[in-house]
């Protein structure tokens, strides 16, 4: 119910992030760089599946292929949780929320991590090249070569277009690129709109704000689409789904959500951002919660399809991981903490309106899903030589501190709260 | 008096008056038998302290309900009362049972949700409503009140309280 009368809250807060926050996240990286010390050391000089690999492949296992594996597996999923961040901004204005506006900051501060993340994954698509991507070597392409792959040749285009297949992947780098740069710069968009918002006020920067987010929108429809055929479907070049793209963005949009409940939750249990209440918490736990059903829809509509159908060239991509030793167990876990765990958690209202049930479940869910791109990159990269070590542990803790480091670091710089949104009153009387 | 006979009306113009007024006749101690009005008003039954509903749960066991029913249902068939090879799985061959578990979940749990909530607010079919005032199914909101649930407060003095609370009529009303 509507409680009338002035709210006196301070919307001049700004997120202050001392020395002892820095450190602790400073400590989580030295550790993750320590244990990924440790996992690049025994792998070069355990190795151990150096013969195996020999036999199979007539291709000898390097332990940078599993370095460079990581790279992309903690590439892909960073950038998803940032760009998550941008793209739940936009729905906001989108959809005319009003319920979200004191949070709308920290949507957009996962942002921050987009032009690193652009640039870590272009060079890492440079340096690991032949060992990440088979549709990389150039003989796939000739005739002429008794390697020759007629399969992969007819996508060859999707790659390499306008010049010779086998050469330069030009039109690949293009759309990298190109979706970094218009990601980045709707980033910034939003950012300085915000910003004339906080310093001049009024409802028209709403409405433009508005305008650039649908724009926005459509953008990242079709690039997030995109981008999970190029950057993760194109590893196991001769297999396709025709429902990657929704599978990779319900990944990311989990995981994304995740990471925005749980800053909120740290921030308001830091003494920030008095106007959260139960009801907001509630319904970022809602968001948790349905798209963690809808990431588990897709995830089971694609192995149905595939199991029932039980085509060769398709079911190889199931097949691969669940008759591994390696990966076969890391499927259940991939369900079991990415479903049954939000699902039975999460399902009363209570659990969704106290931030201890949240804060549980979303730093397992932003592992889950950490796992889940991990079984979609490695049995691809690296077969039997994969699994989860020292290095993928090191990796993952490296790349989440950063992150974090970046994120805090660019919502300190700013307001937290949108003090000029014209929804800002609605949002205090949110009620369900 | 005989119970669920006699009732005191309060009628109430605007939401908001109705909202305070709920909560100061609450606060007298007077005990409110129901509240109608001709649409949700926000709060309402925060006011009347109503505890909250149960209605999950029903869903819930429903929803279990369904799920055993269709995972039974399709073992026993696919199983034991007729097998059959599909596309080289086995007899039991359990993704296969997950679409139409789903489908019989969610059919179970809403359609006993719905159910439920008919019985319990005694909108089953062959109930007979009672109507207050006509006026709540249009632009009044009206507040019902039995005289013998509150032996303790006088006529009068309800009628009084409802009055001041801001009801613009206050009627008696009698069901056989």
């Amino acid at each position: 119910m509507a409680h009338h009368g002035e709210q006196h809250y301070n919307l001049e807060q700004r997120f202050d992030f001392t020395a002892a926050t820095k450190k602790s996240i400073m400590t989580v990286l030295v550790i993750g760089a320590i244990l990924l010390g440790i996992g690049i050391i025994l792998a070069m000089t355990g190795g151990g599946h150096h013969e195996e690999a020999g036999e199979a492949g007539g291709h000898a296992f390097h332990w940078y292929e599993r370095l460079y594996a990581n790279l992309w597996i903690n590439n892909v999923f960073f950038t998803g949780i940032a760009l998550v961040g941008v793209f739940f901004f936009a729905i906001q204005f989108a959809a005319q929320a009003g319920w979200s506006t004191p949070i709308l900051r920290i949507m957009l501060s996962l942002g921050n991590w987009l032009p690193i993340a652009g640039v870590l994954m272009i060079a890492t698509f440079f340096i690991a090249n032949h060992d990440l991507f088979h549709w990389t070597h150039a003989y796939l392409f000739d005739k002429n070569d008794p390697q020759y792959d007629s399969i992969i040749d007819g996508k060859g285009a999707f790659f390499y277009w306008p010049m010779e297949k086998g050469s330069f992947p030009i039109f690949y780098i293009a759309r990298m690129i190109i979706f970094f740069v218009f990601w980045v710069f709707f980033f910034n968009k939003f950012k300085q709109i915000s910003e004339q918002e906080d310093q001049l006020g009024g409802t028209s920067h709403w409405f433009k704000m508005r305008s650039w987010s649908a724009y926005f929108l459509v953008f990242f429809a079709v690039s997030s689409s995109i981008s999970a055929w190029d950057w993760v479907m194109s590893i196991d070049t001769h297999w396709f789904s025709t429902l990657f793209g929704w599978y990779v963005f319900a990944s990311w949009l989990v995981s994304g959500l995740s990471a925005i409940t749980l800053l909120t939750i740290f921030l308001k249990g830091r003494g920030y951002l008095e106007m959260v209440n139960q009801n907001h918490i509630h319904d970022l736990g809602k968001f948790v919660f349905g798209f963690s059903i809808f990431w588990t829809y897709l995830w089971f509509s694609q192995f149905l399809l595939i199991y029932y159908a039980n085509i060769p060239e398709e079911s190889v991509y199931f097949i691969e991981r669940l008759s591994s030793d390696v990966f076969g167990p890391y499927i259940f876990v991939n369900l079991g903490l990415n479903f049954f765990l939000p699902f039975l958690v999460l399902m009363t209202r209570d659990a969704k309106r106290h931030g201890i049930f949240l804060k549980v479940v979303c730093s397992i869910l932003l592992v889950g899903h950490w796992v889940d791109f991990f079984l979609m990159v490695q049995p691809g990269t690296l077969g039997h030589n994969g699994g989860i070590g020292f290095i993928e542990v090191g990796m993952f803790l490296v790349y989440g501190s950063a992150a974090t480091l970046v994120v805090l670091g660019g919502l300190a710089k700013k307001n937290l709260v949108a003090k000029n949104h014209p929804m800002l009153e609605e949002s205090y009387h949110h009620h369900i | 008096m005989e119970k669920d006979t006699h009732f005191i009306l309060g009628v109430y113009d605007d939401e908001d008056v109705l909202l305070h007024a709920v909560e100061k006749v609450r606060g007298t101690g007077v005990k409110i038998h129901e509240v109608y009005s001709p649409y949700p008003v926000h709060g309402l039954e925060h006011v009347l302290g109503y505890k909250r509903s149960r209605l999950p749960i029903a869903a819930f066991l429903f929803g279990m309900l369904g799920t055993t029913l269709a995972l039974t249902m399709q073992f026993y068939m696919m199983r034991f009362d007729w097998p059959m090879i599909i596309g080289g799985k086995d007899y039991a061959a359990f993704p296969d049972f997950i679409p139409v578990s789903f489908e019989l979940t969610v059919l179970l749990a809403s359609f006993g949700m719905v159910a439920v909530f008919m019985i319990v607010s005694n909108l089953k079919p062959w109930a007979q409503p009672r109507i207050f005032d006509l006026r709540s199914t249009d632009d009044k909101h009206v507040m019902a009140i039995d005289i013998a649930n509150n032996s303790a407060v006088q006529v009068e003095e309800i009628k009084e309280i409802l009055r001041s609370s801001g009801a613009t009529e206050v009627n008696n009303k009698s069901f056989e």
